[in-house]
């Protein structure tokens, strides 16, 4: 067990590694910052100043090496817009995300296990045809789109929510009804699927043989197999979700999440900024890597941890 | 919409004479079995709308998508208050005709997606392919590409890349082939392995087959039904993924069209002009929602075992219905048979 | 018709005039076309045929596995005289299957839960019927596994099946079968997944726990050597259909219907030299279109007007039945000899 999480964030390191490259590449090679973040009025002697000031006029190797030790020292440089260390923005931003994130992702998994099962149970009955509406629906309608319906509807015309903006639990419900949808769609049709052929294997079978309860056999027996692929499902919902997917559902909510940051630093050409954002859920998604492969080794235990 | 009607006698005949079914006689059997499934069928007519749509734009649409008219500012559509033949479903901001703009913005969804999927698909199957013959380190490199392309924080550095290099349709395109061919890799792959393994292509390879005949003779057919169920579903998800990026105003730039960006201008008037993001949005979805259902129809057409359920269960229902009209009928059925044997 | 239980009163299994129907996309599929027959205490039926006869649907049948497609379309099943369907009978039904009728599976690989431990799989049957707490079910399925020769029983109970060979999965499930220590146990075709080695020993233990538990057993295989060393009746049959019953020594010595005569005659024998194998021509009918009259008739080297019409299952010596016109007549030329009796 050890061994492979040493592995593992072996693998993680790998790919932080390999965000710093892409950024490095993208940033300094193929743009050229001082391009991006001063305006088109600077002068040529601002230009020469803010190339010197973040390392421009030195060699390329030396500037990636200055690059991954600033990374490495967590020193993402001061965000331009907000005039203070860029980490310190990311880190007041993230829990937003995170509980957007937490209450949307909630809402799906919660919902998808029980409206996946029963559908499978009864195909073709009532909850089995909404389950498919929902899920075809929910895979078929473009966030945004669905998200600024809602608030037409609900916040607009009926006055029962707020439009956007982050407060009290009120303000949860449209961002996270619209985080959810996709997520839904696609975990609840995962299990109504997966139920499905559970149910006709081999194993369930001789659990009926053996005089078993049907709940037992659906809620053991079925459901227990069904949680292999839908924890993988659901963790990767929620790696989506950090590595950028809320940037739609802030965006239409004015959020004031990492992703809402993320826009707001690419309309201020705020490039240390939008790097600190990569760069920590880089870092995230790596730490969340590793904790669903324990998740995996619990519910499965045909995988070897070795 | 036309839907090829099964042609019975010719077709089947020449089936039977010759063993290897005709293009027509497959044409024909995929109406037939399309005909079957009334959602798919018209998941499959609105498809072939919407393409009829965007090669035909400029012959459809009433004007031309990036005229303004200041005069004629946020009109509604013509069945309100107000609203006029002129402009069917209203204008916006800038005068600009939504229709135009809605059969305009098909272009930018459709081109897309297609070529999205084609490269990413062809960049994926090849490597997947490679991988899954080659074995060893090859596959091991490869998939380890995949895998920590998989763990990257996939859409911000999209952010991050497309607003280095600046915004444009070609830009969108590069950045979602890059973040999408593993899919394909990663199935092609699973496959390739699987079906390697099968006695028949072992037996394949030990009496000499070519390489390139057990993979195009013994390997490609196992691939296709899969691939097309997976092209079809990624195809959804770019059309999506173009709309968002559109939407963010890192994808198609005006003075072009595009549904996701059509959304994005409405946005600020949703309180007075709800139309201008409606009909952008509707188009969406609608296409989404077409191609779903008919990739839902191919899947369960290629699998033999849910088409049998699907068929047991419509006659299940079929013969409860028909027992509570009248239940006499099943008993002397049953007798019938009983007599028979 | 029926195969007769030779045990004195109600028999502990009942199948009369079974007919089972699949509805599939190619026509209606008749896979058991009015099966009867009945197990007493005791008793050990084999029940032989080649794949799609319609073997192991009646097991199926028996343990309220016929799922769609399938249905059961008319008969009756029942167990010491209590009918299994309908509303009622399932209901007693489901308190029978896995206490008192017990059943073992073709593929071990397959038939356990592969992310519940072995514990929990045996466990739960004795706290579903015998009320056990956990701890009791625990120790009782210790001694089960003992009792089916796993060593290290305590170790193994908290193990997945992953981690057990084809055989030892094989005595898991024999294991969670007797349980409830069961009165009957179908089990179909028990060994066929497995390695010949493993094979005689699962069948070994079989007739071990038959002795020790008194268990009446049905043992559907298309293995006659099978039956020949187990069974002390069989019931072989053909297309949906019992076509031949009776004791087992008995029908393997003097075979009456030519299709068990065919079936004997291809089976390969050790004590007899011979250059090939033999086979009956042709392949069973299809069951979407029954033929008309006796379904082995074009088969039959016998066959002729009187086939048009379907034979009867009929007593053709006390304790035997077949289903032909010409019984015991020899159908093919080479001479028969019974599979080996241990």
């Amino acid at each position: 067990m050890g061994g492979f999480l040493l592995r593992r964030i072996g693998q993680g390191l790998l790919v932080v590694i390999g965000v710093t490259v892409i950024v490095f590449i993208a940033t300094r090679m193929v743009g050229d910052p001082v391009k991006v973040m001063l305006p088109l009025s600077a002068t040529d002697a601002q230009r020469a100043a803010f190339a010197q000031q973040i390392g421009l006029d030195r060699p390329i190797a030396t500037q990636f090496v200055d690059f991954v030790s600033d990374m490495a020292r967590l020193d993402f440089g001061d965000s331009l817009w907000q005039r203070r260390p860029a980490l310190d923005v990311v880190l007041e931003r993230l829990p937003n995300t995170l509980k957007l994130i937490g209450a949307g992702l909630g809402l799906a998994i919660l919902l998808s296990l029980p409206l996946g099962a029963i559908a499978a149970l009864r195909p073709g009955g009532w909850v089995d045809r909404t389950t498919v509406f929902v899920g075809l629906f929910g895979l078929s309608l473009p966030q945004f789109w669905f998200g600024l319906l809602m608030i037409v509807f609900f916040a607009v015309t009926l006055g029962w929510l707020p439009t956007s903006g982050m407060g009290g639990a009120r303000y949860y419900i449209l961002p996270a009804i619209t985080l959810a949808l996709p997520s839904l769609a696609r975990l609840v049709m995962l299990v109504r699927s997966s139920m499905i052929d559970e149910l006709n294997q081999q194993y369930v079978r001789t659990a009926r043989a053996k005089g078993l309860h049907f709940k037992r056999v659906v809620m053991v027996h079925a459901m227990r197999n069904t949680l292999v692929p839908f924890v993988t499902l659901a963790g990767w919902e929620l790696i989506s979700a950090l590595a950028g997917y809320t940037v739609v559902v802030e965006t239409v909510f004015a959020w004031p999440g990492l992703g809402l940051t993320a826009m707001q630093a690419i309309q201020k050409s705020d490039l240390f900024l939008l790097q600190a954002i990569v760069f920590t859920v880089a870092v995230l998604i790596v730490v969340i890597n590793v904790g669903l492969d324990v998740i995996y080794k619990l519910i499965d235990p045909r995988i070897r941890l070795a | 919409m036309a839907i090829p009607m099964p042609v019975t006698t010719p077709v089947a005949t020449a089936r039977n004479a010759a063993q290897r079914p005709t293009l027509l006689s497959r044409l024909d059997e995929f109406g037939r079995e399309l005909w079957q499934d009334k959602l798919g069928t018209l998941g499959f007519a609105v498809i072939v709308a919407l393409l009829l749509m965007a090669i035909l734009a400029p012959l459809l649409a009433p004007y031309d998508p990036a005229a303004q008219s200041v005069i004629s500012r946020l009109k509604p559509p013509a069945w309100l208050p107000k609203g006029s033949w002129e402009h069917i479903l209203g204008t916006d901001h800038l005068g600009r005709d939504v229709l135009s703009r809605v059969i305009y913005g098909a272009r930018a969804s459709l081109l897309v997606g297609v070529l999205v999927v084609l490269f990413a698909g062809s960049f994926g199957v090849v490597l997947g392919l490679w991988a899954g013959f080659r074995g060893g380190r090859t596959d091991s490199i490869i998939m380890r590409i995949v895998d920590v392309q998989v763990a990257f924080p996939g859409l911000l550095l999209i952010l991050l890349v497309i607003s280095v290099i600046g915004p444009s349709m070609a830009t969108m395109i590069i950045v979602l082939v890059v973040t999408n061919w593993m899919v394909y890799a990663r199935v092609v792959r699973g496959i390739v392995l699987s079906v390697r393994q099968t006695p028949y292509v072992e037996a394949a390879e030990m009496i000499g087959c070519k390489t390139s005949r057990v993979i195009f003779r013994h390997i490609l057919p196992n691939l296709t039904s899969p691939l097309l169920t997976l092209g079809i579903l990624e195809f959804t998800n770019i059309v999506l993924a173009e709309a968002a990026l559109s939407f963010l105003g890192l994808g198609v730039q005006p003075p072009a069209t595009s549904w996701g960006l059509d959304v994005a201008n409405g946005r600020d008037y949703i309180f007075v002009a709800w139309w201008l993001i409606t009909f952008p949005g509707l188009s969406i979805a609608t296409t989404v929602l077409a191609v779903n259902l008919f990739a839902s129809w191919v899947r369960v057409t290629t699998d033999p075992q849910e088409r049998e359920k699907r068929f047991a269960y419509q006659r299940a229902k079929l013969a409860a219905r028909r027992a509570r009209r009248s239940p006499q009928a099943q008993s002397s059925e049953a007798k019938s048979q009983g007599g028979r044997s | 018709m029926s195969v007769s239980a030779n045990s004195t009163g109600t028999p502990l299994l009942e199948v009369e005039k079974l007919k089972v129907e699949f509805d599939t996309r190619r026509g209606l599929v008749q896979g058991l076309r009015g099966v009867t027959l009945s197990i007493g205490r005791g008793e050990t039926l084999g029940v032989v045929g080649e794949s799609g006869s319609g073997k192991s649907v009646t097991a199926q049948a028996v343990m309220g596995l016929i799922d769609l497609p399938g249905r059961i379309a008319s008969g009756d099943i029942r167990w010491k005289g209590r009918s299994l369907l309908g509303s009622d009978g399932e209901r007693y039904a489901r308190d029978i299957r896995g206490k008192e009728v017990a059943m073992v599976f073709q593929d071990p690989m397959t038939s356990l839960n592969p992310v519940l431990k072995i514990g929990t799989q045996i466990g739960e049957v004795l706290e579903r019927h015998l009320g056990m707490t956990r701890a009791q079910a625990r120790n009782r399925a210790e001694e089960l596994l003992a009792a089916v020769g796993i060593s290290a029983p305590g170790r193994r109970l908290d193990q997945y099946p992953h981690e057990f060979s084809g055989g030892m999965r094989q005595r898991v499930m024999i294991a969670m079968a007797i349980a409830c220590e069961p009165e009957l146990l179908i089990a179909d075709e028990p060994t066929t997944a497995l390695d010949v080695t493993i094979q005689a020993q699962i069948l070994e233990l079989l007739a071990e726990l038959q002795q020790s538990l008194g268990l009446s057993v049905v043992l559907i295989t298309h293995d006659l050597g099978v039956v020949a060393g187990l069974c002390h009746r069989v019931a072989v049959m053909y297309a949906g259909q019992i076509i031949e019953t009776g004791l087992a020594e008995d029908v393997f010595e003097r075979p009456a219907h030519p299709y068990t005569q065919g079936l004997l005659r291809s089976t390969p024998r050790l004590d007899e030299v011979s250059d090939r194998l033999v086979s009956i021509e042709g392949t069973p009918p299809n069951l979407v279109t029954p033929p008309e009259g006796c379904s082995f008739q074009q088969r039959c080297p016998l066959s002729g007007e009187a086939c048009r019409k379907a034979p009867k299952l009929e007593h053709i010596r006390p304790d035997a039945e077949a289903a032909c016109w010409r019984p015991s007549v020899p159908a093919w030329a080479t001479p028969l000899m019974s599979p080996t009796f241990p």
